[in-house]
């Protein structure tokens, strides 16, 4: 913008200082502006100051502050203070500043930050606080599947094939191409190793065994909980959020039964069959790796794997799944219901839906470890 | 302010022809008008006439399909991105659900443009975030986060941070939508008092009737089957004196007697 403020600093014998100010007066220039409060009043000592601004040509509301914080300070130290020479039109700005709101203190003291044992002691807090959500969560859940089974024409089947489609059908591509290529790199990095004893065959049985009775069931509950459990917190907590659940609690649906069971159900039918691509898209990820790299055939990479695997394992694989995908679609579904507030909530509960699922999913997965090496 | 006075100056943003359309579906078709320095002028019209479509194309975040916008006589369709974005730095805008940063404190919202767009010095800036809440009568709440403000209190928020950097111009969405009728009456009052105060332009959109009779000094009706403006002026004379029966019926807060067939039958 053109124009900056000049300033002139004039003193009389008995002490009057006059600042005669001329051009623009705007926020641009109050950086200049204010250091003239100090100069004038450390420097001057003026008995009584005078401010000229009939040469002001434009003064916006940073330009009145500095002429506020010029009489104030006149006022602090005693010093008479006149101002002359501003039309009435821009006198106008002035009156806009509320000089007790510039001293008035914050009503809100800035947060204190928690010491750490203030911190450890919130966590806690909340932590058995989402514990006891979780379980009472869980129980109503049971409840309602229960009520579910025993009432089957009330089940929204309509929407259960929709989410089988959205966690199934949609979700298959990406769980086919992460397991084709976790069987492409378990079986090259373990043929680096067991080639050196002439055990390339056994790299079939070792992609096979690990994918159907861990990495597959895992990989997939990982996929779906990232895919699937996030979705069903941002849509229920964007249902939240515009009041849509309580809509449908006036209407007197149960929410729970309404948006959680569909969901639910299409989980635990879609995740194991999920996982059963999973394995078959990584036994061919090896397949590929035994053939190419290994010299093996088809048929004896086939035979081998159909050798290592044994019904037990499948089974217990499919066992997890289901298990995985309960808990995937609970804790998506009870994150939903727990937003308050408005969108930022509903990032915070997906993130919350995903982070909760993976750590279930590996507590889950480990308890299933113990119970099955007992039972086998 | 003297209605003489504003036409003999050059208007601060001058429209000319914009045409806007979605798809095959035109929104506005022609629509001319100018705002002059100082005034408050205000877009007015039913739901879903355009009225913050037009407001967001004269602020430039979309583009017409066709015709012109001049502000302070520069033509913003020859503007590159660091001149619009200059242009926008002269220009204040209240959302019409105030957008203010949820994880900042309302002395911060307002710091924020003179932080990021001033040399000023901290000490400078919190005189200045003091003075801008002082003036919208909100001192002392510097430290409070917006979702401990009531809604009426976010807008003045809302109003003290699009004024951080002393725009000429104000656009202000649907500033009393969602609010009482004494929160909303009270804001129209700091609006108006803003205006004689600083000499910012206001644009505001609006339906609020108390609101355009109280504050408005010019409108501009826009109409949804017209898609354009259908009257222009001062709205205290058009409510006795239009011709138009869509513009006296607004007024009048009358069903029109389509709409009332419409429904009766």
């Amino acid at each position: 913008m053109p124009g900056t403020t000049k300033h002139r600093i004039e003193t009389a014998d008995d002490g009057v200082v006059t600042l005669s100010l001329s051009g623009r007066m705007d926020l641009e220039r109050f950086g200049e502006l204010t250091p003239l409060i100090s100069t004038i009043f450390d420097s001057y000592t003026p008995s009584s100051l005078n401010v000229d601004m009939a040469g002001i040509d434009y003064i916006d509301s940073s330009g009145a502050l500095f002429i506020v914080k010029l009489e104030d300070e006149a006022h602090a130290r005693s010093v008479p203070f006149t101002l002359s020479g501003l039309s009435r039109e821009k006198m106008g700005i002035l009156s806009l500043i509320d000089r007790e709101a510039l001293a008035k203190p914050s009503l809100a003291p800035r947060e204190r930050r928690l010491n750490l044992i203030e911190q450890l002691g919130n966590a806690s807090i909340i932590a058995v606080r989402d514990m006891y959500d979780i379980v009472s969560f869980g129980g109503e859940l049971i409840y309602e599947i229960g009520h579910s089974v025993t009432h089957l024409r009330k089940v929204r089947w309509g929407d259960v094939v929709t989410y089988m489609k959205k966690v199934g059908v949609d979700g298959l591509p990406i769980v086919g191409l992460i397991s084709f290529l976790l069987g492409l790199i378990m079986a090259f990095m373990s043929s680096l190793q067991l080639k050196q004893f002439g055990a390339n065959v056994y790299v079939a049985s070792l992609v096979a065994v690990a994918m159907v009775r861990e990495l597959g069931p895992i990989m997939t509950a990982i996929i779906v909980a990232g895919r699937s459990g996030s979705a069903f917190a941002a849509e229920i907590g964007t249902m939240r959020v515009n009041e849509e659940v309580d809509a449908l609690a006036t209407m007197g649906f149960s929410p729970m039964r309404f948006l959680s069971i569909p969901k639910v159900i299409a989980s635990l039918v879609t995740v194991p069959v999920l996982t059963i691509f999973a394995s078959i898209f990584a036994i061919m990820g090896g397949l590929i790796v035994g053939v190419v790299g290994l010299n093996l055939t088809i048929f004896t990479y086939i035979q081998q794997t159909m050798k290592a695997i044994s019904i037990f394992d499948i089974v217990s694989g499919l066992v997890k799944s289901f298990v995985f995908a309960a808990a995937i679609s609970a804790v998506g579904c009870q994150r939903g219901f727990r937003v308050r507030g408005g969108a930022e909530a509903v990032g915070n509960a997906t993130t919350s839906a995903v982070v909760t699922s993976i750590f279930l999913i590996i507590v889950i997965d480990s308890t299933f470890a113990i119970i099955l090496h007992y039972i086998h | 302010m003297e209605k003489g006075n504003r036409t003999t100056a050059d208007p601060v943003i001058k429209v000319e022809g914009l045409t806007v359309r979605y798809g095959d579906n035109t929104v506005l078709d022609g629509v001319d008008f100018e705002v002059y320095p100082g005034e408050i002028f205000v877009i007015m019209g039913g739901s879903g006439c355009g009225k913050s479509t037009l407001l967001k194309h004269v602020i430039g975040i979309e583009t017409p399909a066709e015709g012109k916008i001049w502000i302070n006589g520069t033509d913003t369709a020859l503007l590159d991105d660091s001149e619009l974005r200059r242009l926008h730095m002269g220009i204040g805008m209240l959302f019409q659900s105030s957008a203010l940063f949820g994880s900042m404190t309302i002395g911060e919202n307002v710091a924020l443009p003179l932080t990021e767009f001033t040399a000023l010095p901290m000490k400078d800036i919190d005189s200045l975030v003091r003075m801008k809440l002082g003036m919208v009568e909100l001192a002392g709440y510097d430290n409070h986060y917006p979702s401990e403000l009531s809604g009426g209190m976010k807008k003045r928020a809302g109003i003290a941070r699009a004024m951080a950097l002393e725009p000429a111009m104000l656009f202000l969405d649907e500033p009393s939508a969602g609010l009482d009728p004494v929160t909303s009456a009270e804001l129209d009052l700091l609006i108006r008092k803003l205006n004689e105060g600083t000499g910012t332009t206001m644009v505001i959109v609006t339906h609020e009737l108390e609101t355009i009779f109280n504050i408005s000094h010019r409108i501009i009706m826009l109409d949804r089957d017209a898609k354009g403006i259908i009257a222009e002026g001062d709205p205290r004379v058009l409510r006795t004196n239009s011709q138009d029966a869509r513009v006296t019926d607004f007024f009048n807060r009358r069903v029109t007697k389509k709409k009332h067939e419409g429904m009766t039958t």
